[in-house]
């Protein structure tokens, strides 16, 4: 199976919602009280207008969530999202308890069940809150609006003459002439398609939404209590760990396992090119895998993470335009100075501290398989065609999920748990090692971006020719005024032309936007050094996009910037870009020691500008791990390997941030709520790479080109001041 | 029935045993209740406690002493259980997450990791708390710098960083410098 061969990020590849079948056994199992269906894409299109950049194109048709009001007044959201740390646990019961005007306690929420969850895309892009938020909302005001005219109804007043609070209608001019919402959801069968878009409440109306609120999970997290998908447990399972190949294409040649058999209560199992050994405990399972000799036909390794920027540039497929305007050699004529170069990224792992794991148990034709994922349909699917079962006789249950960034949505794990539950007919779990988790990674793809560009005596850029490689076009495009200027990108990003990687490529955390604003923002902070303007000045007199003007002087003024010429030998750095919808800006303080080439990030502020933002405290979270985590692909982290081989195995030579590595950040989200809400899991990690490079810049006059920048690195650039 | 199984979850009533598998009985105490195992002496800590234990609060998250998603207390200090074999523990007290909130009471730490939000995925979390534990036991008023030296080896893919040195830096004042 390849990497590939999976959903992309964009709405393309919507295959048929819920079953109808399923969806009415899936009714008569939900039983009495109000049920309410919402489907997205009418939220979504009415949403499109207000958005600033391109949205998914093709949208689903059928309804992707809905609520229950159970006759005991417990509501209860279904939803194919699923919690993996960026807190939709939290912020999406808010969204519905605020339109509802329920208690927020009365809210559970069932997610990423395929059983019991309308059909989802999965979790990533940003999207449960741009786009599954306004829907969720409507869902809730739909069934408020039910439950008024249940009430007018009882309490035989005119619907005009109730209000709703905390879970109860009562009459205005006889608040004790009240019905709590168990009291009219009791005895009913109502179900409710929504279609037409039901008014929302005012920002001014807000009870709930934009208040703080800590994480509903919290308690379960601290207490060990929470179960992730390896913590479930299943009378007479087994353990599997199965046999890998030591490098990507490599061959199989002989498997001898008799070393492996011989060991009391192991039992090896062979199904085509998987060879598992399974045993009730996990480690003696592991002790017996390394007892079978295998030999394998390893292909000659020609690409490894020295030449690989040279073989992409000979595969990379022909040029996409993205935008173009006025004309390039009319502005290379206009420029004073010109700066011409080329930025390099590597491949960069997932590495969520939760490795891939699944557990499979099947019985009487139907397969139920937990699974750490971000897409659970995805999942089932994939699993069905593994095993040959109709998709609804597969139900996909995921657990807690420990951390994902892009990398849980190729769901390997979980197929070959579920090949190998046929197979024994008992349950069986399969959890990655370290190892594995590193060899089938979907890595984000090295990439290349080539910019010539140049800025005439004013301090005005006068032409921007951009080209990416391998990284896409998310983030790509300018905002800048450049009067002169065309961006193209060679490869639609983590989707390759086979042969161009040598590995699994696939989406992380805001795809191809850390690649492309690196490069674009260590390009602007050169012309402006190239101008002899301070690079915040030079920004804001290219800049005519009001918000992002607005963002970038949040965060200068909250800094406590003033302007001088880089280098100015203080170590602070600046950089811009646009993700998922949301504007960020962050200028960052760095001390490097010029010795050993260490770079320590001292200070990071960063501003958003995130439209409507439904839980404060969860959009800093998501802020501050952003940063946190952008400072491994900015510093140390990138994938060693040479042919198929992925020579880092494990966190000793792959390096994560640490704690002794975070510096003090202040995030600040600008009040944008008249905006609907745009993504905030990922935006802010795109400013990372150039911010922390500006800064190194500015700290000493070294500019680095590839990302990471190690500290071997740093001393090559510090050679060339 | 063996002790042990006082505290697994009703999932499995009989204790797993390989067949034939050289084992041996070691007693210790898990959260604060005397355990008697038959069981081989090589095999690691945690996944006697993760499996034959069913207490799954303690994770896997490198198998190798990097992340210190694997920590568990043994007689009160931070000890990586992917690399510890069950004869190490012979005799020995070893808490869990799971044992931490003494009668559902939550401990100070595990308090202060909710109110400061100290988390996103949660997966490193039960080590995160431990350690913290471990390292107020030894130093109850710790400077922001120890903090983070202390906690340095313990990773956290999500970056809650910030938040778990506020957390331990209010769990610290909290408990006053005693447990
Ligand atoms: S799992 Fe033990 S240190 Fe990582
Ligand atoms: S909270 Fe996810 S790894 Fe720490």
């Amino acid at each position: 199976m390849n990497a590939n061969d999976y959903l992309s990020l964009n709405f393309k590849d919507i295959r048929e919602l819920f079953p109808i079948d399923t969806r009415r056994d899936f009714l008569k199992r939900l039983g009495g009280g109000i049920i309410i269906f919402v489907a997205l894409g009418d939220f979504l299109e009415a949403q499109e207008e207000g958005r600033p950049r391109g949205g998914p194109p093709g949208l689903p048709s059928d309804f992707n969530a809905f609520l229950k009001i159970g006759e005991d007044g417990r509501i209860t959201c279904f939803t194919g999202k699923i919690e993996m740390g960026q807190g939709p646990i939290t912020s999406l019961p808010q969204m519905l308890a605020e339109e509802l005007d329920a208690p927020l306690d009365a809210v559970d929420i069932v997610m990423g069940d395929t059983d019991l969850c309308p059909w989802d895309m999965g979790t990533f892009g940003s999207m449960t809150t741009r786009f599954f938020g306004p829907a969720l909302r409507a869902a809730g005001a739909e069934a408020k609006r039910v439950l008024l005219e249940l009430a007018a109804e009882s309490l035989k007043v005119p619907v005009s003459q109730l209000a709703a609070k905390d879970g109860v209608i009562f009459d205005r001019q006889n608040p004790e002439h009240r019905l709590t919402y168990g009291q009219l959801a009791k005895g009913q069968k109502i179900q409710r398609h929504l279609t037409a878009k039901p008014a929302l409440k005012e920002v001014a109306e807000f009870k709930l939404i934009g208040k703080p609120l800590l994480r509903r999970d919290a308690h379960d997290k601290v207490t060990g209590a929470g179960h992730y998908t390896g913590d479930v447990r299943l009378p007479g399972m087994l353990y599997a760990k199965i046999l890998r190949p030591p490098a990507h294409g490599a061959k199989l040649k002989s498997a001898d396992t008799a070393a492996a058999r011989a060991i009391p209560g192991v039992q090896v199992v062979q199904d085509d090119d998987l060879i598992a050994v399974l045993h009730p405990f996990p480690d003696v399972a592991e002790g017996a895998l390394e007892k079978i000799k295998a030999e394998f036909d390893i292909p000659e390794a020609t690409v490894d993470d020295k030449n690989i920027f040279d073989h992409l540039l000979g595969a990379a497929p022909p040029a996409n335009v993205l935008a173009q305007g006025g004309d390039l050699e009319q502005g290379r004529k206009l420029a004073a100075k010109k700066i011409e170069s080329t930025y390099l990224n590597s491949y960069v792992a997932h590495a969520a501290m939760e490795t891939h794991a699944a557990l499979a148990s099947i019985e009487g034709g139907k397969a139920t398989v937990w699974a750490s994922t971000q897409n659970p349909f995805g999942a089932r699917d994939e699993i069905a065609r593994a095993i040959g079962f109709e998709p609804q006789n597969v139900r996909v249950i995921t657990p807690y999920v420990g951390g994902g960034f892009g990398g849980k949505t190729f769901n390997l794990q979980a197929v070959e748990a579920a090949r190998l539950a046929k197979r024994v007919g008992k349950p069986v779990q399969v959890m990655w090692s370290r190892e594995e988790e590193f060899f089938f990674d979907t890595f984000r793809p090295a990439a290349i971006v080539k910019i010539s560009s140049g800025v005439d005596g004013a301090g005005k850029m006068t032409f921007w020719d951009y080209k990416v490689f391998f990284a896409g076009d998310r983030g790509a495009p300018q905002f800048y005024t450049v009067p002169n200027h065309r961006t193209v990108a060679h490869g639609g990003g983590w989707r390759a032309p086979e042969g161009s990687h040598p590995f699994g490529t696939g989406a992380w955390r805001a795809p191809g936007n850390n690649t492309n604003t690196h490069a674009r923002e260590s390009q602007i902070d050169m012309l402006a050094a190239a101008a002899g303007v301070d690079p915040v000045e030079f920004r804001l007199r290219n800049l005519s996009d009001p918000k992002m003007i607005r963002v970038l002087k949040a965060a200068a003024d909250h800094f406590g910037w003033t302007p001088a010429k880089a280098p100015a030998k203080r170590g602070y750095g600046v950089a811009c870009g646009i993700d998922a919808g949301t504007y960020v800006a962050a200028i960052a303080e760095v001390a490097v020691n010029a010795g050993d080439g260490s770079v320590q990030v001292k200070r990071v502020v960063c501003a958003q500008d995130m439209g409507m933002v439904i839980n404060p405290e969860g959009a800093r979270i998501q802020m501050e791990g952003c940063i946190t985590m952008g400072l491994g692909y900015a510093l140390t982290e990138e994938v060693h390997f040479k042919g198929g081989k992925v020579l880092d195995t494990n966190f000793d030579t792959y390096e994560i941030p640490q704690f002794s590595w975070v510096p003090k950040i202040e995030t600040i989200i600008l009040d944008a709520n008249d905006n609907p809400p745009q993504g905030g899991g990922e935006p802010a990690i795109v400013v990372m790479g150039a911010v922390v490079a500006n800064a190194i810049f500015d700290a000493t006059g070294a500019r680095l080109f590839q990302l990471p920048m190690t500290p071997d690195r740093v001393k090559e650039a510090l050679g060339k001041v | 029935m063996n002790a042990a199984f006082l505290f697994c979850g009703s999932w499995r009533e009989q204790p797993l045993k390989p067949e034939n598998a050289m084992t041996d009985a070691i007693s210790f105490k898990l959260n604060d209740k005397p355990v008697r195992l038959e069981v081989d002496g090589d095999r690691p800590l945690l996944w006697v406690l993760r499996t034959d234990l069913g207490l799954t609060g303690t994770k896997l998250g490198c198998g190798e002493g990097y992340c210190g998603c694997c920590t568990v207390l043994v007689d009160k200090i931070a000890t990586r259980s992917c690399l510890l074999k069950m004869s190490d523990v012979r005799d020995k007290e070893v808490r869990t997450i799971e044992g931490l909130a003494a009668n559902g009471k939550l401990h100070p730490v595990q308090k202060a990791f909710i109110e400061h939000d100290a988390l996103q995925c949660g997966f490193c979390i039960p080590g995160q708390v431990l350690h913290a534990v471990s390292l107020l036991n030894k130093n109850p008023h710790p400077t922001r710098e120890e903090i983070i030296r202390g906690m340095n080896n313990n990773f956290c893919r999500c970056g809650a960083h910030t938040r778990i040195i506020d957390a331990i830096q209010s769990a610290a004042v909290e408990m006053k410098g005693g447990r």
